[in-house]
């Protein structure tokens, strides 16, 4: 009894409550304790949550620079483990921009030394089993699924893949062709659109984290990049491996060091931190003629974890724009009912500033409208700061909500391998904790202050421009953004036979 | 690597043991769920389900109410949809500062958007000004009842985020409608309280500004985007008679005319105990949650279960086809008419939708994507739009730049046609049912998954256990079934094709060359 879960139908075939995805989200500044005095549900007794110590990962350090995670979860006969690799997209040049994702497809689909990717593909799929690789921003990575009694067959051919890629030639064509594919479609959605040109806005059009493939930078992506690439980034001493599942931890770091011990340290890879350039702020519009709702999407430059001031961000977000109980959820879209995606807030990178977002969606006609109720709820907060009763929503969310930050062996492992990969303090998630409990309503009225400022950041519109309330421009001066995607160099795409 | 080195019986043995054990784990499985799931069924027709899960100290839940937009009024179509969204306005003592007074504020906002549609929609007679009137006094009558509630918007919401509540929604298809989220295993009691609540005094509080939420929803999920636009046009075409052909989040007209009296009928005739499972998983002991669940959940009074009688969607006999002009790149969906998840047939569809469709040993990405080079992606599945009625099998593939849909459609069909003509593999029918078991075996591991899975199947054959026999039917598959229910199934008579064809955007040059990729 399957039914459609396929990306393209399952959004459009399900009709959903809340936006999948929306970022950090109050409604109006007065007492939520309501209910002509009853309020039943505060007589419901809740006992102390029990005492829990998830299982924690055991680091095994190989003398040649590998850091390994072992978690033991014996719930199911499964094994699952990732490498994550240092070097991602932000260290390629621009003109090959595209090359992590050429790699990330061809390091498993061009097979090893020994076997094809498509004698791959057959010997894992028999046994219900994945060996996958990827591209990234910051990091590279490759990982395996597989029943238990499967293991030592696909960590086989895991290993293989670490160290022996091939990259066929042919693989990186059809690579480069699916790049192709997504290029040609990528001005076919205006939420895509949106998401991707406000961090043009956000970084500046030049930086990694904003730019995007052309035809002509895919193109240019040869088998001797990938090669160069895996052998100046894929070194013992460049990789964190975790590994959970149904096994001895004992016996598995034995077979592991047992499988890398051999595997020669390599020469340290400087990352490259790309300086962010952010557009002026101001207006930024792009007409789109066949839609009948406007993406809004307001940015700036946001912060670090690392940043002080990330524990009160979290509150602030969580209470002006990060859920089902923030203001702008509340004065938008069930006060208004301006929009049904909106949220918002403060972003935060573990390495480098995230960005500053607050989107929302809404029909043509109540574009100015909307992006003026947004200017409210920003300006809003100097005259009406997040109030004691929203401070004290915002944290018991985030702290009685702890639980599920660690309720399952993979995610603990999952966030030490982050602690790690960044260079953050193992125990960051308890001090996380500690953190939040001591944000005060000064705090959260201090970092809002000091990072939100409806002057500097962009508004970028995304529409159909004929159908808006008023014109843009009745809002200040309007740059317009052009979208258009740069043609591919001559035969790159073959002529159409026919075209109707 | 050495695996080249060995020999294909090995190959073959290695293979058939990780299938003995693949099965012998999932018996486990089904006897250790034994043990720990526990069925009651309350007095009032509601049905409980209690998986322990002790994992972590947290449980998550599934409400699955057997109602979907099917069973949307004619001329209401999207109402299922619109009465989730007003699952989440609170109840008569959740979101109000007074009830009484708020409940003859919103009767009058109903009386004074009865009298504004009435007028509206009065074809020959419409007094313009006396429209504008009407519609002004329902505005005003909403304004007054706002006040009631307007402090305590999305309290119950507010609650659950408060409580800690991890991954609230709710989702509505054509099918039916689920309501879920997680708690600290501590809040057990509350949210018996909280969600027994909701349905048994929900109150539909500012409906008409949820209305244009949800019309909003429409305008993203579908107005606004091609794909969107096509599915929609195209699943009206499938569906002559059944209301399988309905949009879930229903017509615009529909929208702009349905009142809360409406909604609050549909909640009445189907929000009833014996059309909804509830079920809970995680770090709980049955015999201790299912007396508090049992507690909160049985104040639900037991009303009648509604008759969902639906046409039958009769048998299709010449091929339809839905083509969209868009400014956007070229897109291919074809579906062909298959029965309901009752048909002894099932589990072949799932094993034919695997085999076309799953990972790169899949017969279309092979075909599309590795050796034509035609295609970025392509699948074939099945249940859509929904699977509890007579639904489609259907087929999808994204061109790229420079190939047509034509050669889409012809690709696919010399898949379709292999299928029918010769047997699949030995390798392939083993893969298949290896998969099966594997999937199962990994989807047992979250408390969310579970809740889900257990509910559905719950819901569908009154047996959580169903979720691990289909599995077994799948074992029992063969491959002239596969050839069977192809040549049953996949009949140029029997399929409605969708396409997206580029049209370049109005105001583009004249004799401007097809897109290859190139242009907006």
């Amino acid at each position: 009894m399957k039914r459609a879960i396929l990306s393209y139908f399952a959004l459009l075939a399900i009709c959903g409550f809340a936006v999948a995805g929306t970022t950090p989200l109050y409604a109006q500044a007065q007492p939520a304790s309501s209910t002509s005095g009853q309020q039943p549900w505060k007589q419901i007794p809740i006992p102390k949550l029990p005492a829990f110590h998830p299982v924690q990962p055991k680091r095994v350090e190989l003398p040649n620079g590998m850091v390994v995670f072992l978690q033991e979860d014996h719930e199911l006969p499964t094994i699952d483990g990732t490498a994550r690799i240092r070097g991602g997209e932000r260290s390629v040049p621009a003109s090959k921009a595209g090359l992590t994702d050429v790699y990330g497809d061809v390091w498993r689909t061009g097979g090893t030394k020994t076997q094809t990717g498509d004698q791959l593909d057959d010997f894992l799929e028999q046994r219900a089993a994945k060996v996958e690789t990827g591209g990234g921003g910051d990091s590279t990575s490759a990982s395996f699924s597989c029943l238990k009694e499967d293991f030592d067959d696909v960590f086989r051919v895991f290993v293989d893949v670490l160290k022996n890629p091939e990259f066929r030639a042919e693989k990186i064509e059809i690579s480069q062709k699916g790049l192709y594919d997504g290029i040609s479609r990528r001005n076919d959605d205006p939420g895509q659109i949106a998401g991707r040109e406000a961090a043009k806005l956000a970084y500046g059009v030049n930086s990694p984290y904003a730019r995007v493939p052309e035809y002509k930078t895919v193109a240019s992506i040869t088998r001797q990049d990938l090669v160069e690439w895996h052998g100046k980034y894929v070194h013992p001493n460049n990789i964190i491996l975790g590994v959970v599942g149904d096994f001895d931890s004992a016996k598995m770091e034995a077979r592991l060091r047992e499988a890398f011990a051999s595997w020669p340290k390599g020469t340290p890879t400087s990352d490259s931190t790309a300086k962010p350039d952010p557009a002026a702020p101001g207006y930024y519009q792009i007409d789109k003629t066949d839609v009948n709702q406007t993406n809004i999407q307001m940015v700036a430059l946001g912060i670090t974890r690392k940043n002080p001031d990330y524990f009160a961000v979290s509150v602030f977000n969580e209470a002006f724009g990060g859920g089902f109980s923030s203001r702008l959820f509340g004065d938008i879209r069930s006060t208004k009912g301006l929009a049904y995606g909106v949220g918002g807030g403060i972003g935060s990178g573990w390495d480098h500033a995230g960005v500053l977002r607050i989107a929302m969606s809404t029909k043509s006609a109540t574009t100015i409208e909307s992006i003026q109720a947004l200017d409210e709820e920003i300006s809003g907060l100097a005259k009406r700061p997040i109030d004691d009763e929203e401070i004290k929503r915002a944290k018991d969310s985030i702290l009685n909500s702890f639980v599920f930050r660690f309720d399952s062996p993979e995610k603990v492992l999952q966030e030490k391998m982050a602690y790690e990969f960044y260079g953050y303090p193992l125990d960051f998630l308890e001090s996380f904790q500690r953190e939040i409990e001591k944000v005060t309503k000064e705090d959260v009225a201090r970092v809002a202050a000091k990072y939100l400022h409806r002057d500097q950041l962009s508004v970028l519109v995304v529409g159909n421009v004929a159908e808006f309330d008023k014109p843009l421009s009745s809002l200040g001066t309007v740059t317009k953004v052009d979208i258009t995607i740069p043609a591919p160099p001559p035969g790159l795409v073959p002529e159409q036979a026919e075209h109707p | 690597m050495k695996s080249r080195s060995i020999s294909l019986q090995t190959f073959v043995s290695c293979v058939a043991v990780s299938f003995l054990l693949g099965s012998l784990a999932l018996a486990q499985d089904l006897a250790s769920f034994e043990k720990r799931t526990t069925v009651k069924k309350l007095d009032n027709g509601l049905t409980i389900v209690i998986c322990e899960r002790p994992e972590a100290p947290v449980f998550s839940f599934f409400t699955h109410v057997d109602a979907g937009s099917v069973q949307d009024p004619m001329g209401k179509t999207g109402l299922a949809h619109m009465f989730e969204h007003m699952a989440f306005k609170g109840t008569e003592t959740i979101g109000t500062r007074d009830y009484p007074a708020e409940k003859i504020a919103l009767a009058k906002v109903e009386q004074a958007y009865a009298a504004y549609i009435a007028e509206r929609d009065e074809r020959v007679a419409r007094d313009q000004q006396k429209l504008t009137q009407l519609e002004q006094a329902w505005k005003d009558a909403i304004a007054a009842a706002d006040k009631f509630s307007a402090p305590y918007t999305n309290e119950f919401g507010k609650i659950v985020e408060s409580e800690g509540g991890e991954g609230m929604n709710a989702e509505t298809n054509l099918d039916e409608t689920v309501y879920f989220y997680s708690f600290p295993i501590n809040r057990l009691e509350l949210w018996a309280y909280l969600e027994s609540e909701r349905f048994l005094h929900p109150v539909l509080r500012q409906f008409y500004k949820e209305r244009n939420v949800v019309i909003e929803e429409r305008r993203m999920r579908t107005d606004s985007n091609p794909v969107g636009r096509l599915i929609e046009q195209f699943t009206e075409e499938a569906f002559a008679a059944h209301p399988y052909h309905r949009p879930t989040i229903g017509w615009i007209s529909d929208l702009n005319s349905f009142s809360a009296t409406d909604a609050q009928n549909f909640f009445d005739k189907y929000y009833v105990p014996s059309n909804m499972v509830v079920t809970v998983v995680g770090d709980v002991k049955a015999s201790e949650a299912m007396p508090i669940v049992e507690k909160y959940f049985s104040r639900i009074p037991a009303r009648p279960k509604p008759d969902t009688a639906t046409t039958t969607e009769p048998p299709q006999n010449s091929e339809r086809r839905v083509v969209l002009h868009e400014q956007s790149q070229p897109f291919y969906l074809e579906g062909y008419h298959r029965p309901d998840y009752r048909s002894p047939d099932d589990q072949i569809y799932d094993a034919i939708s695997d085999l076309m469709s799953n990972g790169r040993t899949s017969r279309l990405y092979r075909a599309l994507v590795r050796d034509k080079q035609i295609a970025s992606d392509s699948e074939g599945f099945t249940g859509y739009p929904g699977n509890k009625y007579p639904q489609l099998f259907a087929f999808y593939a994204l061109p790229i730049p420079g190939h047509t849909t034509q050669e889409i459609a012809d690709a696919i069909h010399v898949e379709i046609e292999r299928l029918k003509k010769e047997d699949i593999s030995d390798d392939e029918l083993k893969m298949i049912k290896t998969r099966a078991k594997a999937n199962l075996i990994r989807s047992l591991g979250s408390n969310e998954g579970l809740a889900q899975e257990l509910s559905l199947y719950q819901a569908r054959y009154d047996d959580w256990r169903e979720l691990f026999h289909s599995v077994d039917r799948i074992e029992k598959v063969t491959k002239a079934d596969i050839r069977r229910v192809a040549n049953e199934t996949f009949k140029a008579d029997n399929r409605t094709v969708g396409i997206i064809e580029f049209a370049p955007p109005p105001g583009a040059p004249q004799g401007a060359p097809m897109p290859q990729g190139g242009g907006q």
